[in-house]
């Protein structure tokens, strides 16, 4: 057998970890085809009573969530003035673009014919849904992120003049990003007010819009935190000194802001509790997964993160940080797949096929391949000389 | 759309209606008003204690809408041992409760709102000459909902509520979210997960193209028993409270449908609580919209309000750092003025210790000359007299 040339000239080292991705999207190409040749029913176990599973559950509400660091970090540098965040917006707005792109790629597998998706906003839209609002505010948002992450592709391919009127809308875009963040993170929580005869009580309110929102708040720092530590492990070559230096300043500023933020939201789901007067459900088996969810993965961490700002350490705040991402989305998971048709028997409840949970794979390790090769590419978590001395 | 309404009024013979009628609806968000229901739009009342559980309705249906044929023919009644839903290819589906089957009663839905209930159904007595074993059978199908809760979801208009009373679907417009499925509290639309690219919502459409024509419904029309009855809504809510009044023994005391969810087209009668026919009773009495009227309404004022605050914090920390900036320049030259002006005031008080010290070095060195000099002179003077002296006596003894 002949050897071939490589046909691009960048070479892809047979490392571990490009090993498994190559399996990962080899799979998840072959289930792409299986969806769109096959349909739903052929790669998933929805079903009638259960029309949404886990490319919603997980993909569009936990993905959305944990891609809020993007509005928080920009509005906490530029709106609020926290110029100490400056160098963890550029990570946190790709994570963003990447987040909510994966998102929209994700619900091109889920919704039956993908191609209508532009049909709500261009063609006929359905104002009095909730979804549309998500779907338009999606949209739009996704927009911003783009021209938000921008500058960084442009100053690679050396666009200087563009790049710097791109600059310049910083401030109109990110007030436009928190207003669209607002109105769609507390959307997908209010997607579900339509269905209080579906949803356990312990998890249906009509604060459903607010908890959605209040959490993003601490998913996007948590989330910050988090890939800020990944980063640390993997792309430390990439960051410049300001970087490194700035960086353990934003874990412990994130931390606090985050502490307070669940203290808040803890408050709020009781008051939630204590107007549907549900405190009865609390000594259900239902009501032990509830404070799980609760005091495990909010109450727990947002405590963590107290202690870690007061005494400054930075390796606290990222243990907090693990446990809090996965809170928002055990509450995403609970409001769409588990607590929901929580009535019907157990035989007709949903669990993903093996196949929906590779998809979901598959979709992750696509953004993370993009994050890192644009990490690698891009000065996301350097800055160019040139444009050092702006801000 | 108006020929056939005309055709369609013709039919029931009362020519009337029309003018009273606005163009047709789609569900409204944020707002107030009330929607009681389209004047004389129609219904189905089902009298499920007529219901024998022949699924003559079930063939009907399947027929009318040009369903496959199912695996077990309609005459097989085996089927009705195991609880069942709408399907894509079944768009309605009768079954089977009573004492005999025990399982339809303690489990799913009807288990669950009793537990949640019990007072309420305890109010509710059980009908007098009922017997232990009796059998009773529900049909399924889309409720056609006065406000309906698919309609309210769907993001492409793709439901509307037609003025006859259909709930009507356009797959033209689907992009197959199957939103309208987690709104419907009734469990109702269903969806083709077999088509790869081109999956509908399969639900009743109360047969609007035969209703257009002139016809009955499909089942209504095929009902050996007179368990389905069509007519005008508001006619049919008379007759069912007719039929309460006249046998209040045979019947609970309760419409299912016209208050749930704020009304449905289809409505229901019964022996038994509706939680023991697998209708749940909790849904209560709020339409789909209203559930979702506040989310909506706060969307203009996140809108509205947002950008300001947000520019308005913008501002405040802008002008913080501007202050600062400034307090930062003043606080600056005024440390550099007072370091000038320490500086010149120490310089001048310097120059003037030397000035002094200098002066009084030239004065001490001139007393010191001039004591030196007077010194030199008293020396010199004293000098003087002792010559002197040493001479006066001998010019004394010269005198």
């Amino acid at each position: 057998m002949a050897f071939r040339k490589p046909l691009v000239n960048t070479k892809i080292e047979a490392t571990p970890v490009n090993i498994v991705t190559g399996i990962i999207l080899v799979v998840g190409l072959i289930l792409t085809a299986a969806r769109f040749f096959g349909g739903l029913g052929t790669v998933t176990n929805l079903d009638n009573n259960n029309p949404w599973g886990i490319w919603i559950g997980f993909d569009l509400l936990c993905g959305v969530a944990l891609a809020a660091g993007g509005y928080v970090t920009s509005a906490a540098c530029y709106i609020f003035g926290l110029k100490r965040f400056h160098s963890a917006v550029r990570p946190a707005i790709l994570t963003a673009f990447l987040g909510y792109a994966l998102v929209v790629f994700a619900l091109n597998y889920d919704v039956g014919r993908p191609w209508r998706l532009p049909y709500p906003i261009f063609f006929s839209p359905g104002t009095s849904s909730l979804l549309f609002e998500v779907g338009l505010c999606v949209f739009l948002y996704l927009n911003v992120l783009f021209i938000e992450f921008t500058p960084a592709a442009l100053e690679w391919l050396g666009l200087g003049k563009i790049r710097n009127f791109v600059v310049k809308l910083t401030l109109v875009l990110t007030i436009f990003g928190v207003v669209l963040s607002t109105l769609h993170q507390s959307s997908l929580g209010a997607l579900f007010l339509i269905a209080p005869s579906k949803l356990h009580p312990l998890w249906y309110s009509g604060y459903l819009p607010v908890y959605f929102f209040v959490s993003s708040i601490f998913a996007g720092m948590s989330m910050v935190i988090f890939e800020g530590s990944l980063a640390h492990r993997y792309l430390h070559d990439k960051m410049d000194d300001t970087h490194l230096s700035e960086s353990d300043g934003v874990v412990i500023g994130f931390s606090k802001a985050a502490s307070f933020v669940m203290m808040a939201y803890l408050g709020i789901k009781l008051v939630g509790l204590a107007i549907d007067n549900n405190w009865h459900y609390l000594f259900t088996g239902w009501g032990m997964w509830f404070l799980l969810e609760l005091v495990g993965f909010v109450a727990l961490p947002g405590f963590m993160y107290a202690v870690a700002a007061r005494d400054k350490n930075v390796k606290l705040a990222r243990i907090a940080s693990v446990f809090a991402v996965l809170g928002v989305a055990l509450n995403r998971l609970n409001i769409s797949l588990i607590a929901f048709n929580w009535h019907l028997p157990s035989a007709q409840r949903y669990f993903p096929s093996w196949m929906e949970i590779a998809t979901s794979i598959f979709i992750v390790t696509l953004g993370i391949t993009v994050y890192r090769f644009i990490t690698n590419h891009m000065p996301i978590l350097f800055e160019y000389p040139e444009y050092k001395q702006e801000h | 759309m108006a020929i056939t309404r005309r055709k369609f009024l013709g039919w029931v013979g009362s020519a009337a209606a029309g003018s009273a009628m606005l163009a047709g609806t789609s569900a409204h968000g944020a707002s107030n008003r009330e929607f009681k229901g389209y004047p004389e739009s129609f219904g189905v009342l089902h009298d499920t204690t007529k219901c024998i559980g022949c699924r003559k309705c079930e063939q009907a249906c399947n027929e009318v809408n040009h369903m496959p044929a199912p695996q077990e023919t309609f005459d097989d009644l085996k089927v009705l041992e195991v609880e069942r839903r709408t399907t894509a290819v079944t768009h309605t589906v009768v079954n089977k409760f009573g004492k005999n089957r025990g399982t339809a009663l303690s489990h799913g839905t009807d288990a669950l709102s009793k537990g949640l209930h019990a007072d309420k159904e305890n109010g509710v007595p059980v009908p007098v000459g009922l017997e232990a074993n009796r059998e009773i059978f529900v049909k399924k199908q889309c409720n056609h909902c006065l406000e309906p809760a698919c309609a309210s979801a769907c993001f492409v208009k793709a439901f509307n509520k037609d003025k006859s009373g259909a709930v009507t679907y356009d797959a033209s417009l689907c992009v197959g979210c199957r939103y309208c499925m987690i709104a419907c509290p009734f469990n109702i639309p269903t969806y083709e997960y077999d088509e790869p690219l081109t999956p509908r919502v399969m639900k009743c459409t109360m047969c609007l193209p035969r209703i257009n024509e002139g016809k009955l419904p499909g089942c209504v029309e095929i009902c050996p028993r007179e368990a389905l009855l069509f007519g005008e809504r508001d006619e049919l809510i008379r007759q069912a409270r007719m039929r309460i009044q006249k046998y209040p023994d045979q019947y609970v005391d309760h419409i299912y449908g016209e208050h749930e969810m704020g009304g449905t087209s289809w409505l229901y009668l019964s022996s038994v609580p509706f939680s023991e026919i697998g209708m749940r009773e909790d849904l209560g009495t709020h339409s789909a919209p209203e559930l979702t009227s506040g989310a909506l309404s706060a969307v203009p004022m996140v809108v509205g309000l947002w950008p300001v605050l947000l520019t308005g914090v913008y501002a405040i920390s802008k002008r913080k750092d501007k202050i600062a900036e400034e307090e930062k320049v003043e606080a600056v030259a005024m440390t550099k003025s007072d370091a000038e002006k320490q500086k010149s005031e120490e310089l001048s008080k310097l120059k003037e210790k030397m000035t002094k010290e200098k002066d009084t070095a030239v004065k001490n060195a001139v007393k010191k000359a001039l004591d030196d000099a007077a010194k030199a002179a008293e020396e010199a003077k004293k000098a003087a007299a002792e010559a002197e002296n040493a001479d006066e006596p001998a010019s004394g003894e010269d005198k």
